[in-house]
C-alpha cells in the first residue's frame, strides 16, 4: 500500500481520539452519578483521571503536528487532521468541567445541605448524550447527527435556565442557602459549558466533511 | 557527556554502522567537504540535505569511495566502517562497495535482461553456480518490492522497464551483492510520484536490513522518510539531528531558514 506509515498514523490518530472520547463520556457519566449520590470516592477517581485525559490531549496535539510537519497532509487528509488538532481542546475543556463537578459535589456533599431541583440531572442526561453524540459523528462521520446534536444545545441552555430560576427561588425563600445555591449553578453552568463544548466538536466534524465551519467554507 | 563522549559511545553500542571523522575533501582548489563528523546508525535511514553545491552528494560518495576517480580530488580525515576506516591503504574497494551499495538519481540499468543486472555483481564476487544466483536475483528482486512485476520477463532486457521499475531494479541489484550500507543519490528525482513513493515505501522496509543514506533534494522527502537529517551548508555539516527533532525544532538558525524554505 502507498504510504502504509502515514495511513497507519492516521489510523492511529483516529483510535486515540476516540479513546479520548470514551474517557470524557465516562468523565461526566461517573460525575453526575456521583452528584447524585454524594459518592466522595467516584468524585476524587474523576479528578484525578482527569490528568490522563489532559495527557491524552497533548499526545494527540503532538500527532497531529508530527503528522503536519512529516507528511505534509492536503485535502480530506488536512480536514481530519485539522479537525482533531481543534476537538482535542474541546474535549479536554469538557474533562475539566466533569473534574469541577465533581469538585463541587465534593463541597455540597460535605456541606451535607444538599438540595436538588431534580432538573440538574436532567440537565446533566442531556449533556451527557449531546457529547456521546458529538463523539459518535465524529468515529462514523455523521454529518446528520453532529448537526443534530448541534441543535439540542438549545434543550440544554433551557434546563439552565430554569434551575437559574429554581435556584433564585430557593435563595430567597431562605437567604442562608445562598452558598449552596450559587454552588448548584455552577454546576448547572459546567453543564451548560459541556454542550457548548459538544457542540464545537460537531462542527469540526462537519468541516472535516465538507470544509465549512460555521457556515463559512475555511477549506 | 561531551558531544565526542557521546559519540564514542554510540559507536562501542554498535548504533553507529559508519562514521567520518573530521572528513575534508578539495577538488583542486575547492574545499568541498570542510571537517565533517558524522554518524551513520544502522537500521535507519539517514537523509543528507541542503541546496545545490553544499557538500551533500560529495559527502555520500565518500563513503564508498566514489570521488577516488574524480581529478584533482584530495581527501583527508577518515570514513570508519566496521571499525577500519575506508581509505585505508589494505583497503580493497571492490569489497567496499560489496558493503557499501549505491542507487543512483537516474536509473541506470546495464543493457542487459533484468536477471543479468542483478546476477551482475554476484558473478563480479566469483559466484557461478546457476542455483545460487537464481536465489540471489529473487530474493533482491523480492527486496526491492519488484518481484511479482518481473518475476515472468527475467529475460527481457531491463531496459525495456517502467522508469519506477528500473529503480527498483537498481536497488535490487545494489542488493545482490549483500550489502550493510545502501547510499541513495537523489534516488526520486527522476521519477513521477507514485514511483517515488514506491521507492520510499521500499526504504522503509529496506532500513530493516540495512542501514541508508539518502541525499534529497526534496525536504518533505527528508521529512517523511529519514530518522535522521543532517543538514549541509557551504561544505559544512551544519546539523545533524534525529528527524523529528529537526524538523520542530532545529538548533542552527540557518537550518531553520533552509528547512522553512527563506534560502537555498
Amino acid at each position: 500500500m502507498a504510504r502504509s506509515h502515514y495511513e497507519h498514523e492516521l489510523e492511529h490518530l483516529h483510535v486515540e481520539i476516540i479513546k479520548m472520547g470514551s474517557l470524557i463520556e465516562g468523565a461526566i457519566e461517573d460525575s453526575t452519578r456521583a452528584f447524585a449520590s454524594h459518592d466522595l470516592a467516584l468524585c476524587a477517581r474523576i479528578i484525578r483521571r482527569d490528568q490522563t485525559i489532559d495527557e491524552m490531549e497533548k499526545a494527540i496535539e503532538s500527532r497531529c503536528l508530527w503528522l503536519i510537519a512529516r507528511e505534509q497532509p492536503v485535502a480530506s487528509d488536512l480536514r481530519k487532521i485539522t479537525t482533531a488538532l481543534k476537538m482535542v481542546t474541546d474535549m479536554e475543556r469538557i474533562g475539566d468541567n466533569a473534574a469541577d463537578i465533581a469538585e463541587l459535589t465534593m463541597r455540597i456533599a460535605e456541606k451535607n445541605v444538599f438540595s436538588d431541583s431534580g432538573h440538574i440531572l436532567q440537565m446533566a442526561g442531556a449533556a451527557m448524550l449531546m457529547v456521546r453524540d458529538a463523539v459518535s459523528s465524529y468515529v462514523h462521520t455523521d454529518l446528520v447527527l453532529a448537526r443534530d446534536t448541534q441543535r439540542r444545545d438549545d434543550e440544554v441552555d433551557a434546563y439552565f435556565n430554569l434551575i437559574k430560576r429554581e435556584l433564585v427561588h430557593v435563595f430567597k425563600a431562605d437567604e442562608s442557602h445562598l452558598d449552596n445555591a450559587i454552588d448548584l449553578l455552577l454546576i448547572a453552568k459546567y453543564l451548560e459549558r459541556i454542550a457548548d463544548h459538544a457542540v464545537n466538536i460537531c462542527e469540526w466534524v462537519e468541516f472535516s466533511v465538507t470544509g465549512t465551519h460555521k457556515s463559512a467554507q475555511i477549506f | 557527556m561531551t558531544m565526542e563522549a557521546i559519540r564514542t559511545e554510540a559507536v562501542r553500542a554498535g548504533d553507529v554502522r559508519l562514521y567520518t571523522e573530521d572528513l575534508h575533501l578539495h577538488y583542486g582548489d575547492v574545499h568541498a567537504l570542510k571537517g565533517i563528523n558524522m554518524e551513520i546508525r544502522g537500521h535507519h535511514v539517514t537523509a543528507l540535505i541542503g541546496p545545490s553545491g553544499c557538500g551533500k552528494s560529495t559527502c555520500l560518495k565518500t563513503l564508498n569511495r566514489m570521488n577516488d576517480v574524480v581529478p584533482r580530488v584530495r581527501i583527508t580525515g577518515s570514513v570508519v566502517l566496521d571499525g577500519e576506516d575506508v581509505y585505508g591503504k589494505a583497503v580493497d574497494v571492490t569489497v567496499l562497495r560489496r558493503k557499501v551499495g549505491m542507487v543512483f538519481q537516474a536509473p541506470n540499468p546495464f543493457p542487459m535482461s533484468v536477471y543479468d543486472n542483478i546476477a551482475y555483481g554476484p558473478r563480479v564476487h566469483g559466484i557461478r553456480r546457476r542455483i545460487v544466483l537464481d536465489e540471489i536475483v529473487e530474493r533482491s528482486l523480492v527486496g526491492a518490492a519488484l518481484w511479482d512485476e518481473v518475476k515472468d520477463r527475467l529475460k527481457k532486457p531491463a531496459l525495456s522497464l517502467s522508469g519506477g521499475q528500473q529503480q527498483r531494479l537498481c536497488i535490487a541489484r545494489a542488493l545482490a551483492t549483500g550489502p550493510e550500507v545502501l547510499l541513495m543519490d537523489e534516488p526520486t528525482s527522476a521519477l513521477d510520484p507514485i514511483s517515488t513513493l514506491k521507492i520510499e515505501e521500499l526504504m522503509a522496509q529496506l532500513k530493516r536490513d540495512y542501514s541508508i543514506v539518502i541525499v534529497t533534494h526534496n525536504m518533505q522527502q527528508a521529512a517523511r522518510i529519514s530518522d535522521y537529517t543532517a543538514f549541509f551548508l557551504l561544505g559544512e555539516l551544519v546539523e545533524c539531528d534525529r528527524t523529528d527533532r529537526m524538523f520542530a525544532s532545529p538548533r542552527d538558525r540557518r537550518t531553520e531558514d533552509y528547512i522553512t524554505g527563506r534560502f537555498g
